[in-house]
């Protein structure tokens, strides 16, 4: 794949924003409970451009308690890498799924049985938060002979030319991460938010999508303010295993929806 | 033992695989360790403070009550009677010092055992910085003792509730601490494991202790090196310092590594805590628990240039169950009135059952690092014992 032929997520992305639209992209970890595939039909129906589909690790460093939780409910519950892609083999619901994992996942299962796996589930798109720039060869390789897009994070310490190497490697959009922490609901949108959305922009003309922390409409608005569109995981999730319903998220998501398309 | 590749290789393991947010802090402490890993000034510093501070340099003793009870000559490298009682004091003050320069005034580490928490906290007691040390649930409780002693340093001792609530925790912990903190906090890792630049470093902090012996045993031996060193293998540091010392010689290099943790042993390449290396884990790639007595060794992954020096064929990795450690304590007391920490008494354990079979064949000689004393783990063993 060359940065001249965008991959369907990319492409599905892009023309959802050039038609002056908000990029809103809900995260469900896979396997959790028995809902979690209506979850994303719900997530999609309520109008999501794209979900983020987590395929659960052990040890998870980069997620705050109530992504922890999730994944290990889910583990416990029996979940696989290759069980939760099979699952999503059945679906669909119309918008791009991206996975979101961590490397030791797609390292033992081996980067090409692995990107194959995500294609045969019609999965457009990879986020793996540990492999940074220095270590991304291996998959992206087999990534991109699969047709699979591998989006890349920047953070707030990410340093100038580093982050138009990142926008440069990323496909899909470029993910990025509003605050220097880990997942989770915060009370406010860091400031720092605005800083890296404003940063990416100048630099790609790829989506740029802003997570980490947004977790109420207003928050949404704010982020995607000078983002492309924001990216929405713990306050959904805490709601899940809270027990709420599919129809229960969907509200959520059509609330942000809403919230979004009137700016 | 040679530098890692710049990306931090050994061979097939190694490397950097941490989420963005770390990335600039990882280079920055490659930058800043190797600046000052270059300048002598550096180094006296370090020894100075291990000189005057932890008791450096240690001594060598030789066993003899316990090599005429084994049929192999046993030579016993004290890292117990460092001040704080483990050869982690030596990783720390490296570290330690290492923070100042980059102007970070927070320390953060995990510990196992405590052994590390409690280096960490003396250095930062030393130093007036702020220390907080991670720890699971299941090593507060078993190493009590250490929990106390860290709080007296005037650390925060955070216990961990998540996954096994051991040291793998530990560690996942303080590197959520650390992507929140990274602009002022240095994450002081305790053994060769991590992402690069940690193993390396470590490593290097470390290896005072393997030439230190070098130079103890040819005092000893007549100018010749022993035919055997070994060492006990949790994340693999004190064995890495050790070895760091006779590489270039003729010595066999011995890991040993608990039974219910055997990484090289048992397990498969694989990566967590941002390195790749051997890795307990499951057909899918999920992290398996490790289970042994040993706190300080409980852990499902090994430092990468143990899985490298495994894979190249230089060092060996052998097992030790809890009960011949929990006998090889006992035997290392009552012969040469040394109580150890579990760690090293793996050591122990493995040349005990070798000495005279064709592993370790009788009247060889061997170094074994002595990396703890066993003060830590009294109370447990008492406990278990009756
Ligand atoms: C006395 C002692 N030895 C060994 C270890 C294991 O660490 P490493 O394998 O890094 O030497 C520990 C860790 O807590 C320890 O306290």
């Amino acid at each position: 794949m060359t940065d001249d032929a965008p991959g369907a997520l990319e492409a599905h992305l892009r023309s959802q924003r050039d038609a002056g639209r908000k990029l809103l992209v809900p995260y469900v970890t896979g396997g959790l409970g028995e809902h979690w595939l209506e979850v994303i039909e719900a997530m999609t129906a309520a109008g999501a451009d794209a979900v983020e589909v987590g395929i659960p690790f052990s040890d998870p460093v980069m997620d705050g308690p109530t992504i922890q939780e999730a994944s290990q409910r889910s583990l416990d519950g029996g979940a696989t890498p290759l069980g939760i892609l099979g699952s999503l083999e059945g679906l669909h619901v119309g918008v791009p799924l991206v996975a979101m994992t961590y490397y030791n996942l797609v390292f033992r299962t081996g980067h090409r049985r692995f990107a194959r796996s995500l294609t045969a589930s019609r999965v457009a798109g990879a986020i793996v938060p540990d492999v940074p720039l220095e270590e991304l060869d291996d998959w992206s390789r087999a990534a991109d002979d699969a047709g699979v897009e591998t989006v890349l994070l920047a953070a707030p310490v990410t340093p100038d030319d580093r982050l138009a190497r990142i926008c440069e490697r990323s496909r899909g959009f470029v993910y990025g991460v509003s605050v220097m922490g880990i997942t989770g609901e915060r009370q406010s949108l860091a400031e720092s938010a605005a800083v890296m959305a404003k940063r990416l922009k100048a630099v790609t003309d790829k989506p740029v999508l802003i997570g980490f922390g947004v977790s109420t409409p207003a928050h949404a608005v704010e982020a995607a303010a000078e983002a492309d569109g924001v990216i929405v995981a713990s306050a959904l999730m805490r709601r899940l295993l809270d027990g709420a319903s599919p129809e229960d998220l969907g509200a959520l998501v059509a609330e942000m929806r809403a919230a979004l398309d009137a700016g | 033992m040679s530098e890692p590749s710049p990306g931090g290789r050994f061979g097939d393991y190694g490397g950097a695989f941490v989420p963005e947010s770390l990335i600039p802090a990882c280079q920055e402490l490659d930058r800043a360790f190797r600046s000052a890993w270059g300048e002598q000034a550096f180094h006296d510093q370090y020894e100075q403070i291990l000189e005057e501070h932890a008791g450096r340099p240690t001594p060598v003793t030789d066993a003899t009550r316990l090599s005429e009870r084994l049929g192999v000559r046993v030579l016993l490298k004290r890292e117990d009677l460092t001040h704080t009682g483990s050869h982690k004091i030596n990783n720390v003050v490296g570290q330690a010092l290492l923070a100042r320069r980059m102007g970070k005034h927070r320390v953060i580490a995990e510990t196992g055992a405590g052994q590390h928490g409690v280096a960490t906290a003396t250095a930062c007691a030393m130093f007036g910085m702020e220390c907080v040390v991670y720890m699971g649930e299941v090593d507060v409780e078993r190493q009590a003792l250490n929990v106390f002693r860290m709080k007296l340093l005037g650390a925060e001792v955070r216990p961990v509730a998540s996954g096994s609530r051991t040291l793998k925790d530990a560690i996942n912990e303080a590197l959520r601490d650390w992507v929140a903190s990274v602009e002022s906090t240095h994450y002081c890792l305790g053994s060769v494991t991590g992402p690069h630049p940690y193993p390396w470093m470590v490593r290097e902090l470390q290896r005072i202790v393997g030439d230190e012996a070098r130079e103890q045993c040819r005092r000893i031996l007549d100018g010749t090196d022993p035919d055997y060193v070994v060492a006990c293998v949790g994340g693999g540091s004190n064995a890495a310092g050790t070895f760091a010392g006779f590489v270039d010689t003729l010595a066999r290099l011995v890991g040993v590594e608990p039974a219910g943790g055997a990484a090289v042993g048992r397990g498969l390449p694989g990566v967590v805590h941002g390195s790749r290396s051997m890795l307990l884990q499951d057909e899918h790639g999920q992290v398996s628990e490790s289970h042994t007595i040993s706190a300080g060794l409980d852990y499902p992954g090994v430092g990468p240039e143990h899985a490298h020096l495994a894979a190249a064929g230089r060092a060996t990795y052998v097992a030790a169950e809890d009960g011949e450690v929990l006998d090889a304590l006992q035997l290392l007391a009552v012969t040469e009135g040394i109580i150890p920490a579990l760690e090293p008494a793996h050591a122990v354990a493995w040349v005990a059952r070798a000495a005279g079979t064709e592993d370790l064949p009788e009247g060889s000689t061997v170094l074994v690092t002595m990396s703890g004393r066993g003060d830590k783990d009294a109370q447990q063993v008492m406990d278990i014992l009756g």
